[in-house]
């Protein structure tokens, strides 16, 4: 299939990998810059030199030691990880009634759900806030972390776009036999549809992992709930820190991300090759 | 249809179904419904209906975290109009809807047609363009604030030994939004996968047909490519401008790191916007009207603004819903 000998064609081989590889620097480039600040001292990190003259890997148990870097970690953790669980309890149930049971007003739900998906967070936030003070919760992440035990609109929309791609014929044998409709989604959905949940469990854990403009509404004024998001963002101020230290900590709250993306990357992959088996 | 087969559920040897087990099985069938879609009702109402409502009515009032609600009437509204803040923000969210959502939708559709023509590769190559759509927003705006920092950042380094005086990025007001604006660059990969998944649905008759009436590069991309992906591009379109009318985070955190030490009291809301109001962005002023200035009532007549805006952006995805979603049934 190689083209025969076109003149032309090494040539665009060359510019295609060429300008790719450019990009791919371009994209890289901020990173790099980050992990080489991360082992320079305090000092040459207020230079323009971009190599570290001495490697200083402490730097990274420095920010633990200078900041407190820990309780963030463990708030966000907290928040992440629940936040999670919650979805799924709540929207996987939701999600089944929309893709796959017959009620009237289901296309209505489904379009406010998706009206909700699109809400800028601002435009509910004041009314918001005030019941969660009533309720005397604001000062910690639980107005973040309790809501997702009542759904969330943008994970019961990409699982009943997920369920909606499961033939309704494995369902229908599952109920001759007899199945009720929690024993269906437990017994024949859930495994088939574990991609999809793996999917959406990723999207709300880095959500909450990232989510700045929560934490910031709830709890700038109680520093011990503050998760790395909130933490990051002021510790130039704060703790005085140079930009050794902020690079290490940028670095540390990135590095859960990307371990969890090439982790589930890997069950994207197996889950896509046992359908490619089964059709 | 179900009555000929047999209910599910229903034992051989069961009584033939009358009207009434028919009711009773309708009843129970609404019951489960009722049970799976409990909470998802439940926080659509808690945390959609009743917050709108509340906003709606909250836009006529005068209160603040202490103070209960007092009717003012239109006096809220009035002062929409003469707020030179909400101009200052509604601009600069207008000025990044206008430049940042289609420089991300053509850096992302190039950078896609890119992959497609790697026949080995694309896979690495796809991957490094992607990995910066997972940094968390903060930790990538502080990469960023270090890469352009005036003095000694990477950057300006690189310019001045070309002999070129790098700007002063963040800390310029003609430049800060710009800045953001190479930030949102660097996070494209999550739009960029969106495009590569629909060019690669493109059927490859199309360009075969195509090239064989003798079409260039760029007359296939519009005769064919184009209206192939217009369905996503609609839908990437009206979910970029959604998400930047609610751009926050990158705002407030580049403004005070960029600000540094400058920073006047008041938490992190005293230097929103540096520098000279430049990265004012209409959600920052809702934020500082209601909880810094404790204005309540007029935080609220802004969010029903925002409200009345994303619906009606909503909207034109709405009317071409079933392109999107696929019918219902």
């Amino acid at each position: 299939m190689t083209a025969p000998a076109r003149p032309n064609a090494a040539l665009f081989f060359v510019a295609r990998h060429s300008l790719a590889i450019a990009l791919s620097l371009m994209f890289l480039a901020p990173v790099v810059f980050l992990v080489l600040t991360s082992f320079m001292t305090s000092q040459q990190s207020l230079t323009s030199n971009l190599w570290p003259a001495t490697w200083h890997p402490g730097n990274y148990a420095d920010v633990f030691a200078k900041t407190p870097m820990g309780r963030y970690l463990l708030n966000t953790v907290l928040y992440a990880s629940l936040a999670t669980v919650f979805m799924l309890l709540s929207s996987v149930p939701a999600a089944y009634a929309l893709a796959k049971l017959r009620w009237r007003g289901r296309y209505a739900v489904f379009v406010a759900i998706v009206c909700v998906m699109m809400l800028p967070p601002q435009v509910t936030t004041v009314p918001l806030y005030l019941l969660w003070a009533t309720w005397g919760l604001t000062g910690s992440l639980w107005p973040l972390i309790l809501p997702l035990l009542l759904g969330d609109a943008f994970s019961i929309f990409l699982l009943r776009q997920f369920l909606m791609t499961i033939p309704d014929e494995y369902l229908d044998a599952a109920r001759v036999d007899g199945c009720g409709e929690w024993r269906a989604l437990r017994r024949v959905v859930l495994p088939m549809a574990r991609p999809g949940l793996a999917a959406t469990a990723m999207f709300q854990f880095f959500y909450a992992w990232n989510d700045y403009y929560g934490p910031l509404l709830y709890t700038s004024e109680n520093e011990s709930w503050w998760p790395l998001s909130l933490g990051l963002a002021s510790f130039r101020t704060l703790h005085s820190v140079q930009w050794n230290l902020l690079s290490a900590a940028t670095l540390l709250t990135m590095v859960p991300i990307v371990l969890v993306f090439f982790l589930a990357q890997k069950a994207f992959v197996q889950g896509v090759t046992l359908t490619g088996v089964k059709g | 249809m179900a009555l000929t087969l047999g209910a599910p559920g229903t034992r051989p040897g069961a009584p033939p179904q009358g009207s009434t087990s028919r009711s009773r099985r309708r009843a129970r069938e609404r019951l489960t419904v009722l049970g799976f879609m409990a909470p998802a009702l439940a926080g659509l109402l808690l945390f959609l209906v009743y917050p709108l409502l509340a906003s709606v009515y909250f836009s006529f009032t005068k209160f603040d975290l202490i103070n209960p609600p007092q009717w003012v009437g239109l006096r809220n509204w009035s002062f929409l109009l003469h707020d030179p803040n909400v101009r200052v923000a509604a601009y600069n969210t207008l000025w990044l809807v206008v430049v940042m959502v289609p420089a991300r939708m053509v850096g992302a559709l190039t950078t896609g047609i890119l992959l497609t023509r790697f026949r080995r590769g694309a896979g690495v190559y796809r991957t490094l363009f992607y990995l910066p759509a997972l940094a968390p927003p903060v930790a990538a705006t502080l990469a960023f604030v270090f890469l352009l920092k005036p003095g000694t950042g990477p950057v300006n380094t690189f310019l001045a030994k070309l002999g070129i005086e790098g700007p002063l990025w963040f800390s310029s007001p003609h430049w800060a939004k710009p800045s953001l604006v190479l930030l949102a660059l660097w996070g494209i990969g999550d739009l960029m996968i969106i495009f590569l998944a629909a060019l690669l649905d493109v059927p490859q008759e199309l360009y075969e047909a195509a090239s064989l009436d003798g079409a260039n590069a760029w007359q296939q991309f519009r005769a064919v490519t184009l209206p192939a992906i217009s369905p996503v591009i609609l839908f990437a379109a009206v979910t970029g401008v959604i998400q930047t009318l609610q751009y926050f985070t990158q705002a407030a955190v580049a403004a005070s790191v960029a600000a540094g030490q400058a920073q006047s009291g008041g938490g992190i809301s005293g230097t929103f916007g540096y520098p000279a109001n430049s990265t004012y962005t209409y959600p920052l002023w809702l934020y500082v009207a209601g909880f810094r200035y404790g204005a309540l009532g007029y935080a609220n007549v802004l969010a029903v603004v925002l409200f009345v805006v994303s619906i009606l952006i909503t909207g034109i995805l709405l009317r071409r819903f079933r392109t999107f979603l696929g019918s219902d049934r």
